[in-house]
Formats: structure tokens, sequence, C-alpha cells
């Protein structure tokens, strides 16, 4: 499986090399380029990203917990630091790794595949934990509403919803709404006054 | 190109049956009663009245969904039997399979308690009226479009198309009913009935499948062929 990378870091030069480097590596692939972390959460969603490589720098105080906050909410995402100016130990370690300005290209290849291997995320692919918002879709779907409706509610767009749904699919393996319904009302996540009218 | 199957009008049934258990459910569709003895497909299909072409190519559906037949493939063939091999198949289905599982989804239902029976039971209606309505289209719709336009009435407005386009799957929801069984009941209710329902369900859900590939690639191109030579 090849790891789809997405890369958030506002220097051109800096994405250029960053992009260069890994398209020429087997078995990973920048699928997208951003230069700030906002929607970072949908964008990761969207394209299907297994890795996040990120700048710190871009994430101020208040987003400051945004990479742990991201590996909660995808347990599958690997969550790696561009550092290209100093940054406290602090924040470096809710990463799952970094990657620094005067690493060579061997040193990155060497890097990424042994963030891959300790990590082993692709296992935890199959995870069943639905996700929070996951769960807020699954219930919005239970209780009969349409994509549009969802994504009106949860403020998202259609694609993610499409993509939320997608993922509850995979982790219960139901793919019906009368069957997500009773997946629902079993995990108490609604109540059947809720739905059986 | 196709690749060759690896059973033709020689073959002897029974071994073929071997191979392929499944095709002792096709066998009453066609109308092809058991004590055949040793006699091959093409020897079993003329004392049937049935065309060796289109049994072997339902066949070729049935057994191997990777290889599906080309258009090109069955121009030759007697397509007689098709809707009537397809009525069969949904007359098995609403008679006989779905009735089977109801009765024992019945016990769950009430072994389940009003928690877990009356979701169970919600859950069961709705589909069995998306079954219904499913075949129903089918029977009252689609297929007396296909008799007709076989009888060289082009009818009106309507086109084989449509079906392509809507026609729904309903065995995705039966796979979610067996995940309900498996998975997300308790396991004190009635594991020894759930288990044995949920083996008839993977067989029916298959037998679906089937049934639709039957649907989507021999009857649809069938019938476009057909609008296709309309005048």
């Amino acid at each position: 499986m090849t790891n789809r990378i997405i890369i958030c870091e506002p220097s051109e030069i800096v994405a250029n090399g960053l992009s260069e480097t890994i398209n020429g590596m087997a078995g990973f692939a920048v699928v997208q380029r951003v230069d700030t972390p906002d929607r970072l959460s949908e964008k990761i969603l969207a394209v299907d990203a297994n890795i996040l490589i990120v700048n710190p720098i871009l994430l101020g105080f208040s987003e400051r917990n945004l990479p742990s906050q991201l590996i909660k909410e995808y347990p599958h995402l690997t969550v790696i630091a561009m550092v290209t100016t100093y940054m406290e130990e602090q924040v470096l370690k809710q990463y799952n790794g970094i990657i620094e300005l005067n690493d060579s290209k061997l040193k990155i290849i060497n890097k990424l595949n042994q963030i891959i291997q300790t990590d082993d995320k692709t296992e935890k692919n199959d995870d069943v934990e639905l996700s929070k918002r996951e769960i807020d879709v699954l219930v919005a779907v239970a209780k009969g509403m349409m994509n549009k409706e969802i994504a009106d509610r949860m403020n998202i767009s259609i694609h993610t919803v499409i993509s939320h749904r997608k993922n509850i699919t995979r982790k219960t393996g139901i793919k019906s709404v009368s069957g997500l319904t009773v997946y629902a009302l079993l995990n108490n996540l609604i109540d059947e006054t809720e739905v059986y009218k | 190109m196709n690749k060759a199957p690896s059973f033709s009008e020689k073959t002897k049934l029974a071994e073929l049956i071997a191979d392929n258990p499944k095709l002792l459910q096709v066998l009453p569709r066609f109308g092809i009663g058991l004590g055949f003895g040793d006699h091959n497909v093409a020897e079993v299909c003329k004392a049937n009245n049935v065309s060796v072409k289109l049994f072997l190519l339902v066949c070729s559906v049935c057994f191997d969904a990777d290889n599906l037949p080309h258009q090109a493939d069955f121009d030759s063939i007697d397509m007689d039997g098709l809707l009537p091999y397809l009525l069969a198949s949904h007359r098995y289905y609403l008679d006989e399979r779905f009735p089977h599982i109801e009765e024992h989804l019945q016990h769950i239902i009430i072994a389940g308690g009003p928690k877990y029976g009356n979701m169970l039971s919600h859950f069961y209606n709705e589909y069995k009226q998306e079954v219904k309505k499913h075949f129903k289209y089918e029977e009252e719709e689609v297929f007396p479009y296909i008799e007709a336009l076989r009888r060289g009435d082009c009818g009106k407005g309507y086109r084989i198309e449509q079906f392509r386009h809507n026609h729904s799957n309903i065995e995705d929801t039966l796979e979610d009913m067996n995940s309900i069984l498996i998975k997300y009941l308790p396991g004190d209710i009635l594991p020894k009935e759930r288990i044995e329902i949920a083996m008839d369900i993977m067989e029916l859900s298959a037998d679906l499948v089937s049934h639709s590939l039957i649907e989507e690639h021999v009857l649809i191109p069938y019938v476009e062929s057909l609008e296709n030579a309309l005048p």
C-alpha cells in the first residue's frame, strides 16, 4: 500500500524540496500540499492521507495540540514535524517523528520508513473504534437525515460526510441505513423513540 | 477474451454439481429435476427442453463472477428460458428462502425481548418491503416490457437503460442482517439458531449476488441488443 502524504508547509522552497524527495521514494506519494493548517482535519479525510507532515511554526498557541488531536481523531494517521527552526522539545513530543531542514535524502528515507514501521498504523487501519465525528454522522444517518442535511447541520462539506460514511462502513462492516440504525441503537447512541415513530 | 470454462455440454451434470454445489439450486429454476443419472449436461438439458447454451451461460456467471460473458457471446443463444429462469429464482427467494429465514428470525426476535426484538423486527420488516418492491418492479415493469420487445412490440418510452440505472442492491442489507446476528446482538440470545440462520443468510446472499450478475450481465445486454435491432 502506498503511503499517502499531505504536506502542510508555508515555505514554497521547503514544500517543493520535500515533495520532490518523497515522490522519488517507493511506497510514498505526496497527495496534497497546503500552506495553512485551516480545515486540515477535513483535508486529511478528503484525500485519505495516512501521513501528515506539518511545520510546527504554522500552529499558533490555540492550535498547539492539533497533532495529538488529529492522531486521536484518525487512529491510522502518522503526524511528522517538518522542523525548519528551533522548536521546544515539549512541542515536538506529540509528533510521531521529525524531519529536519538539513536531513540528507537518505536520512529522510530512513526516517520515514522507520516511523511507518514502528507505528505500524497500517494495521490499525482496521480499527473498529469510531471517532467522535463519525459517531455524530452515524447518529444523524440513523435518524434518517440525508447527506446534505448532515453537512449543513455539522457545517462540513457533503464530500466529508460521504468520507465519514465510508469510514463508518469500513469499521462496522454495515452498509445499509437500516443496519446502521440498529448498530446505533445497540450501542445506545440513540433512543428507539428517535427512529421508530 | 474469456478463458475457456472448465466445463462444457459434455461434462456429466453430476460432476459439475460436485465441483459447484450451488448448481443444485439452479436446476429447479430451469425445471430440471433430480434423478438424471450419469447423463451429461447436453443430454439432461435436451430431456428437459432447456437451451444448453443458456444453461452453460448461467452456470458460468454463477460459478465464476470474475469471468463475465461478453455481449457477443450470447447473440447466438436461445434466450426463451431466461425470463422464466429469473422468475423461478424470484419465487424461490420469496416463497422459500425468505419465509425460512423469517421463521427463525421470529424466534430470535421473541428471545431478544423488547430491547433487541423490536429493532430486529423493524429492521427485517423494512427489508422485506424493500425486497418485495425490488422484485415487484422487475416482474410488473421490466419483464413485461422485455416480453413485449421479444414479440416485436417496441414499448412506449421505457428502455432497459432505466432498469440498469435503478437496479437496486438487496444483498447489502441482508449482509448487514448477518453482521447484526453475528457481531452485535448479545451472545446469549439463541446462539445456535443464530449460527444456523447466519449460514442460510450467507448462502442466500451469494445466490442473490449471482442473480444480480445474471440480470446485469446477461439480461440487460441481451435486451439492449433487442432494442438496437428495433427499426
